[in-house]
């Protein structure tokens, strides 16, 4: 049962994401796209804690992703980190202001991540 | 061959001996890699062919301000916005709770950052503070360091994309930065609550406090027995009594028993002013 979705449509970042959260104890899955993850979120709901997404995705964006998350009280302590190249201000309010967790802005590297995961709460 | 990083025996001593004189920091013989990564960037800058003409130069001219670019880029700390967590969350589960009783007649605070670096120690606190509803108190956090070129950074309170994203919960991003280029800027509500000077830690400090609580991260692993000891008595001189003082998680204070109280709280260790 994995608890931990990274969502992105870059393989090479997803892989970089799963890589880093595998080493600090994540069972991880990972999906193309926002409808992926939604099917992903679906199988994996009983035993899943954290959502990394990218912003700018086919078929589905992240924060349409977030938005629907959001939506369902089974997943209200579910943990969304936005991890994106989209670095204006009202873009960070939007996702905060839309349930987001935290927000990474692109580009970062391991620790970054980990300190993203330690301010949630998620990696304790 | 000579590479361009390499640095003779009698070189090294001498760069040891410069940066002890002008800092009280000392640098120990394992400590090529460091003299290699800080000294490089102005041998480039310079147009030198590497370490040991900079070294043949400082000694042929005495260049005072070229002295100080050497001791302050060696004595310059990298940090980031709230660092050690455990610290801040025991400022705001049981400093700030005490001071809003002990001192919320005259609502008056005093911090002291004393190895500020770029600032991000003394913002963080004043955001914390912003954030815990200390908004209409008067409130004075100073931020010092031995580097004038770090404080100019300080001062402008502007950071890094990739500064932005080490430690500073995005919430709080949101609620006290703005777009400033590519780069962003603290808030001038933030920015207002802190002032920035150079100060030298082995100077007598008794005459900046006395302070709530002081910061004194990463600085005394430089110092040998004798500046720590001093330093701590000093420290404790700045403080009001029950004031508070932070140092970095790898740091013990020497002789502190004598004037502080070592207590846990919240996982962070911190010393009490007797």
């Amino acid at each position: 049962m994995a608890n931990a979705l990274v969502v992105d449509d870059s393989r090479a970042v997803r892989m970089i994401l799963s890589k880093n959260l595998r080493e600090v104890g994540f069972d991880v899955r990972e999906a193309g796209n926002g409808r992926e993850a939604l099917e992903v979120v679906a199988a994996e709901k009983a035993s899943l804690r954290l959502v990394l997404t990218d912003w700018n995705m086919p078929e589905m964006n992240g924060l349409e992703l977030l938005k629907c998350l959001r939506k369902d009280p089974a997943l209200a302590s579910l943990i969304i980190i936005m991890v994106t190249t989209e670095t204006e201000m009202e873009h960070i309010t939007e996702a905060l202001d839309a349930g987001a967790n935290e927000y990474v802005m692109k580009p970062f590297d391991k620790e970054i991540l980990f300190q993203k995961l330690d301010l949630t709460g998620v990696r304790a | 061959m000579e590479t361009l990083a390499e640095i003779f025996t009698d070189n090294y001593r001498f760069l040891q001996q410069h940066v002890y004189s002008h800092s009280g920091i000392v640098l120990d013989h394992d400590k090529h890699y460091l003299f290699e990564s800080r000294l490089m960037p102005i041998v480039r800058q310079l147009g030198l062919g590497s370490i040991n003409d900079l070294c043949s130069l400082l000694l042929k001219t005495k260049e005072t301000a070229l002295g100080r670019q050497v001791v302050e880029a060696m004595t310059t700390n990298e940090t980031y916005f709230f660092r050690d967590p455990a610290q801040y969350e025991a400022i705001r589960t049981v400093l700030l709770p005490e001071l809003r009783q002990s001192k919320g007649d005259q609502k008056k605070l005093r911090f002291w950052s004393a190895a500020s670096s770029s600032g991000q120690e003394a913002y963080s606190l004043a955001m914390l503070l912003l954030e815990e509803g200390f908004g209409d108190w008067n409130i004075q956090i100073y931020g010092t360091d031995f580097s004038s070129q770090v404080l100019e950074s300080a001062r402008t309170g502007k950071y890094r994309q990739i500064d932005m994203n080490r430690g500073l919960p995005s919430p709080l991003l949101a609620r006290h930065f703005r777009r400033s280029g590519l780069d962003w800027q603290v808030s001038d509500r933030v920015r207002q609550m802190v002032t920035f000077e150079t100060l030298d830690l082995r100077k007598s400090l008794r005459t900046l406090g006395p302070f709530d609580l002081v910061f004194c991260r990463n600085v005394m692993i430089y110092f040998d027995t004798q500046t720590k000891k001093n330093l701590i008595q000093e420290l404790h001189g700045t403080l009001f009594r029950h004031g508070w003082l932070l140092l970095g998680g790898a740091e013990t204070a020497f002789g502190a028993e004598q004037w502080f109280d070592k207590q846990t709280v919240q996982g962070a260790t911190l010393y009490v002013a007797h």
